[in-house]
């Protein structure tokens, strides 16, 4: 496959970046998004040039590292899939590919392709644990879970915090990931004793970063690599009500 | 936003009920409306939720037009691509399809509110007679019959008030927390319902004008 490549560069976070044309040659359709920009750099690199940094880790869609707003959709055109995941094969020979960065207020870029995703952390940091005595695990069953609740929990939990949901949100809005984190708390027995305080903390911490507000378009839902329900954010507005009145 | 945005489609029903007295639909129908627009002018009732309504109007209005710069601010860059999300156009919109509402109630306000307030005279052409809120018919009936462009303008507004309360009614619940697998599905059909039916229902009183002008 022959490739048109139009990447977003930009030196540092305070430069000012600029989309630079490269033309990729020999592209298999069985090469990962990340090898085919690994193939890239080669290149670069040899001809001397800067190669583009992007963030990745794990390379199986498990870390969340990966991000790129790939033709107009964080992670690419493939549903449920990281960036790190989706195939040159998703891609037609002669095609034009637009990578960008993902933009938000909240994650400023620090250099070409690498957004800071910190926010994500001070979220996590305000409220997103539940305080126990870390003392022997218990037997099973001393707490009763219903294979429903725990089931729910379980797919909130699978948030890698990748930031998506941000990307695509047309307001940069921050809800879905942190509706998933506290729904895989609210849900459980152990973290039901701090939903309160949690819920608010949060969303407090998720005002005061700079995210803005959920106005219900679900292209958070539709772009999540992995499949995070809206239903999670009516569960965090409820949960944030509750705490607040009561 | 919610809580008042769901009294405004409680509101748009009591609205559409009144103003579907402007057609023939019993021989009546002229008193019948005189009666409803007295009683909602005099009621005691009626005036406290006239508060209620004017403090959701702004409610609304304010916190929609606050929440859309705080978004602007938060993307703070435009994507080279635009977003290619599967979310409905009715859904990105929504402040666009708000403020032709704005516009649309400001022009009704002058044309109505602003008269029985005594603010504003009724037009002279109209022929109303004094007091004039209790003779609004005759100015509905004017306003529809004398100006083919009025009641374009009224029709447009009310197919854009459907764009807006089709992401709205559903929405609405969301922000509330109200979601459930079993009732979401049933709250966002009778959201499109509402949305198709109560716009139409005000489109078809300047449709009648038109048609049998």
């Amino acid at each position: 496959m022959k490739l048109k490549l139009k990447i977003w560069r930009q030196k540092n976070a305070k430069a000012k970046g600029k989309f630079v044309d490269y033309i990729l040659d020999d592209v298999s359709p069985e090469m990962s998004f990340l090898e085919m920009l690994d193939a890239l750099n080669e290149k670069l690199i040899t001809g001397g040039d800067e190669p583009v940094a992007f963030e990745h880790d794990c390379r199986e869609g498990i870390c969340g590292c990966c991000s790129l707003y790939i033709n107009g959709r964080p992670h690419g055109p493939a549903e449920k899939t990281t960036t790190c995941e989706l195939h040159m094969r998703s891609f037609k020979d002669g095609d034009t590919i637009v990578v960008e960065p993902f933009r938000a207020k909240a994650f400023p870029i620090i250099k070409d392709l690498i957004v800071d995703r910190y926010a994500f952390d001070k979220i996590i940091q305000s409220g997103g644990f539940i305080n126990v005595n870390a003392g022997a695990a218990q037997d099973a069953n001393t707490i009763l879970i219903s294979k429903e609740d725990a089931d729910e929990a379980m797919d909130s939990a699978t948030c890698i915090g990748c930031g998506a949901c941000v990307a695509a949100c047309k307001n940069a809005s921050a809800m879905l990931f942190v509706s998933a984190k506290v729904s895989q708390f609210a849900l459980l027995e152990q973290g039901k004793v701090e939903a309160k305080e949690r819920v608010q903390a949060m969303v407090a911490k998720m005002d005061e970063l700079g995210f803005g507000n959920c106005t219900n378009t679900y292209a958070c839902e539709a772009e999540c690599p992995k499949g995070i329900s809206v239903a999670n954010i009516a569960r965090m507005n409820r949960e944030f009500l509750t705490a607040k009145l009561t | 936003m919610a809580i008042a945005g769901l009294f405004l489609v409680v509101f748009l029903m009591v609205h559409l009920g009144i103003n579907l007295f402007l057609l023939p639909i019993a021989e009546n129908h002229k008193e019948m409306f005189a009666e409803a627009a007295h009683f909602m002018g005099t009621n005691w009732i009626v005036k406290v939720f006239e508060l209620v309504l004017m403090a959701a109007f702004l409610i609304h209005i304010i916190l929609g037009i606050v929440l859309h710069i705080q978004n602007k601010m938060a993307r703070g860059y435009t994507y080279k691509v635009a977003s290619k999300s599967t979310t409905s156009f009715m859904s990105k919109y929504i402040i666009w399809t708000g403020l032709v509402i704005l516009a649309f109630l400001a022009l009704h306000f002058y044309q109505f509110y602003f008269i029985k307030l005594g603010i504003v005279e009724a037009p002279l052409a109209a022929n109303v007679p004094h007091p004039q809120e209790e003779h609004f018919y005759e100015l509905a009936v004017y306003l529809f019959s004398n100006s083919m462009l009025y009641s374009i303008l009224y029709i447009i507004s009310f197919v854009v008030l459907g764009i807006h309360l089709n992401h709205a009614f559903q929405s609405a619940f969301q922000s509330l927390g109200l979601n459930h697998k079993k009732y979401t599905p049933a709250i966002k059909a009778v959201g499109k319902v509402y949305s198709v039916v109560v716009p139409l229902g005000y489109i078809i009183i300047p449709l009648y004008f038109i048609l049998t002008a």
